[in-house]
Formats: C-alpha cells, sequence, structure tokens
C-alpha cells in the first residue's frame, strides 16, 4: 500500500496567520489512518489552531490540507459540511448545548444529518453514553454534570456518527488521574474496535504514553520534530529538552527589547 | 460498500442474510429486514457472517430486532457473526445479551 492510501489526512505547507501574527507557519505532515497522532507543544505554539483547521473549522492562509484524498482548503463550504460528518470533534470545553439534555446533545448529529427513526438513534444514544460512562445520564442538564462528565458526554456527541477520525483538543486536561485514563483507555479501545484515527492535542505527557502511535512537537508555529515518543525524547532539539525536562523559560531577556514593547514602539 | 439483504424462511426461522458494511446509511434497510418479518415466523436469523464493517447503528438495529422478538415471545438469532460484528458488540458490551449460533 501507498503511504498516500495509509494515510487518512495529508497537510502540506499549512500557513494560518491571525492579523499581522503567523500562527503556524509552513507546517507539512502525515497522518496514518487508524493511529492516534498526537500533537505536543508549549501554550500558544498553534496545537489548537492547528486541530480546527485539520477538521475544517478554519480555512488556512495557505497551504493545503488533504483528507481522505480530498482537498479540504479548496472544497465549497457545502462539501466541507459533508466531509465533516466524517469527523467528530472533542472541544476541550465540551461545547454541550445548555439548553438540551445530554441525551438530545448526543443525538443532535444523528437527527440533523441521518434518516435513523428516532428509536435507533436513542438506543444509539444510549450505548455511547455507557462507552463513555455515563450510563443513565441521557436526562440530565449539562450544568447538572461535573467537568469530568461534561467532557465524557462531549466525547458521547463527538462519537455520535461513529466517524473516520476523532480530534480531541486537552481530553484530559482538568480530570483527576483515574478518569483521565479511562478517557485514554476509550481512545485505545475504540482505535482497537474500529480502527479509528484520532487525533489528539494534550499537555498530559501520562496520556501521551498511553495513546500516541506518533507525536508531533510544535514550537513557535513550526514542527519541530514527529515520530514516536522514544524517537522525540532522543532528539537534540534545545525546545525538545526543555519541554521533556520539565525546565522553565530563563528568566530576565533584553530590558532594551523589553522597553519597546511595552512603550509601544515595537511591531 | 453497499449492504445487500436477503430473506428466506428455513424451518421456523425467517433468515435475514446480510453482506456488506452496515453503517448509517446502510442500517434503516437491516431494520425494515428484521422488524417487517417480526410476527412471521417462530424466530428471526441475522446471518452476519459476511459483513466487512458494523458501526453503532448495526448494533442498535440489532437491539430493535432483540426487542420486538422479545415482546411476542419469539427467537431472535445471531447467525455466525464475523470479527467486526463481534468486536463492536463486545465495545457495546452486548455480546452476551444475543444467542448466537452458527450458520447451517
Amino acid at each position: 500500500m501507498s503511504d498516500a492510501a495509509e494515510n487518512i489526512i495529508d497537510v502540506k505547507d499549512l500557513v494560518v496567520r491571525y492579523g499581522d501574527r503567523t500562527v503556524l507557519d509552513g507546517i507539512t505532515l502525515s497522518i496514518k489512518r487508524g493511529e492516534t497522532f498526537v500533537i505536543l507543544g508549549g501554550s500558544g505554539c498553534g496545537k489548537s489552531t492547528l486541530l480546527r483547521n485539520l477538521c475544517g473549522l478554519m480555512r488556512p492562509q495557505g497551504g493545503s490540507i488533504v483528507i481522505g484524498g480530498r482537498d479540504f482548503t479548496a472544497m465549497s463550504d457545502t462539501e466541507r459540511v459533508e466531509a465533516r460528518k466524517r469527523m467528530g470533534m472533542c472541544f476541550q470545553g465540551s461545547a454541550l448545548f445548555g439548553s438540551m439534555t445530554v441525551g438530545d446533545n448526543v443525538a443532535l448529529p444523528l437527527r440533523e444529518h441521518t434518516k435513523l427513526e428516532e428509536s435507533t438513534i436513542d438506543i444509539m444514544v444510549k450505548i455511547k453514553l455507557e462507552l463513555v460512562g455515563l450510563s443513565g445520564f441521557e436526562d440530565y442538564m449539562p450544568s447538572e454534570l461535573s467537568g469530568g462528565m461534561k467532557k465524557r458526554a462531549g466525547l458521547a456527541r463527538a462519537m455520535a456518527m461513529d466517524p473516520e477520525v476523532i480530534f480531541y483538543d486537552e481530553p484530559s486536561a482538568g480530570l483527576d488521574p483515574v478518569v483521565g485514563a479511562g478517557l485514554d483507555m476509550l481512545i485505545r479501545k475504540m482505535q482497537l474496535t474500529f480502527g479509528l484515527t484520532s487525533v489528539v492535542v494534550t499537555h498530559e505527557m501520562e496520556s501521551v504514553k498511553l495513546i500516541a502511535d506518533r507525536v508531533c512537537m510544535l514550537d513557535k508555529g513550526r514542527v519541530i520534530g514527529m515520530g514516536t515518543l522514544d524517537e522525540l525524547r532522543a532528539l537534540d532539539h534545545p525546545f525538545v529538552r526543555q519541554f521533556f525536562d520539565r525546565r522553565p523559560d530563563e528568566e530576565g531577556g533584553d530590558s532594551s527589547q523589553y522597553y519597546l514593547s511595552i512603550t509601544g514602539d515595537m511591531r | 460498500m453497499a449492504l445487500t439483504v436477503t430473506v428466506f424462511q428455513r424451518g421456523d426461522i425467517r433468515v435475514v442474510r446480510v453482506q456488506g458494511e452496515v453503517d448509517l446509511n446502510s442500517s434503516p434497510q437491516l431494520r425494515a429486514a428484521i422488524l417487517t418479518g417480526v410476527g412471521e415466523s417462530t424466530g428471526i436469523g441475522v446471518d452476519l457472517s459476511d459483513i466487512q464493517y458494523m458501526d453503532s447503528s448495526g448494533v442498535a438495529t440489532l437491539v430493535e430486532g432483540f426487542k420486538a422478538c422479545t415482546a411476542k415471545k419469539l427467537s431472535f438469532l445471531l447467525l455466525s457473526p464475523s470479527l467486526p460484528v463481534m468486536k463492536v458488540l463486545k465495545l457495546a458490551r452486548l455480546d452476551s445479551l444475543f444467542r448466537i449460533e452458527d450458520t447451517p
């Protein structure tokens, strides 16, 4: 099988800017079908922006994102909506609709995008909630759930359409280690059962060890390393070393640069 | 891949044989084949030996068939489910719910 056939996502020379600020600067990477691909990096390095571009929530200023053989960046809005039906997104803040029950939140994509009978959808919702450990919570409102439960409900909704790819933005952030490990195991189990591809942005190294087939590390909007966790650890790059050694940035710096930044003369 | 559904009678059992992939688009076909046959025999057997992929809509459809048959005191069998089917049934923790038999 060729690499192109093995890859479910191919990103080439991706450039994203917010105003004058370049957030992603020529990102090139490939994600293989059925793997769990982790995006690592410091705060503000562009991880979440990359994720939002991969699942088509943003349009980049340059480059291409080929998913399932088609260039996402060249699609019309209608085509993008159609392509996104094969993807699930698990947002950092869960993004549940507060005015709907947990069950209705999970059922929403199925009601919107399929012709399934309500009785079938009802069973599917209960299966998804059972998978994430929220069996019996379908009639609860999101405001009645803890932070961890909201995350799991968000994951159940991301899985509603049995997608080929699920994108996770910090899935275990803010969860206790037991619940976090449970989510990691679920990501693994979904991969093994359905051959599901997972793209995960995370800071949690314990989680990375458990779920990652390959890891990509970003710094200042660029890919500075990609491979297995062991391959990444072996890299002799200052930021990679600092990240894995958990060393803070050096204090101090150039005082004249600092002066220019606070007086507004630096652009 | 599309789903092919064949229905035939084997003794007292109405057999629904499906081949291909059961997903969000094709599971209504399976649902119709199962539910329209409830009450026409002493039981329904769903032959899943040639299924390459089944998602949760397929699992939910089987649960609906099981429920409809149980309500009428009819038997509901899964016949020789393929490995992908067994995997998804196990993930949903429903593998022990169904009576599973080999395709005769």
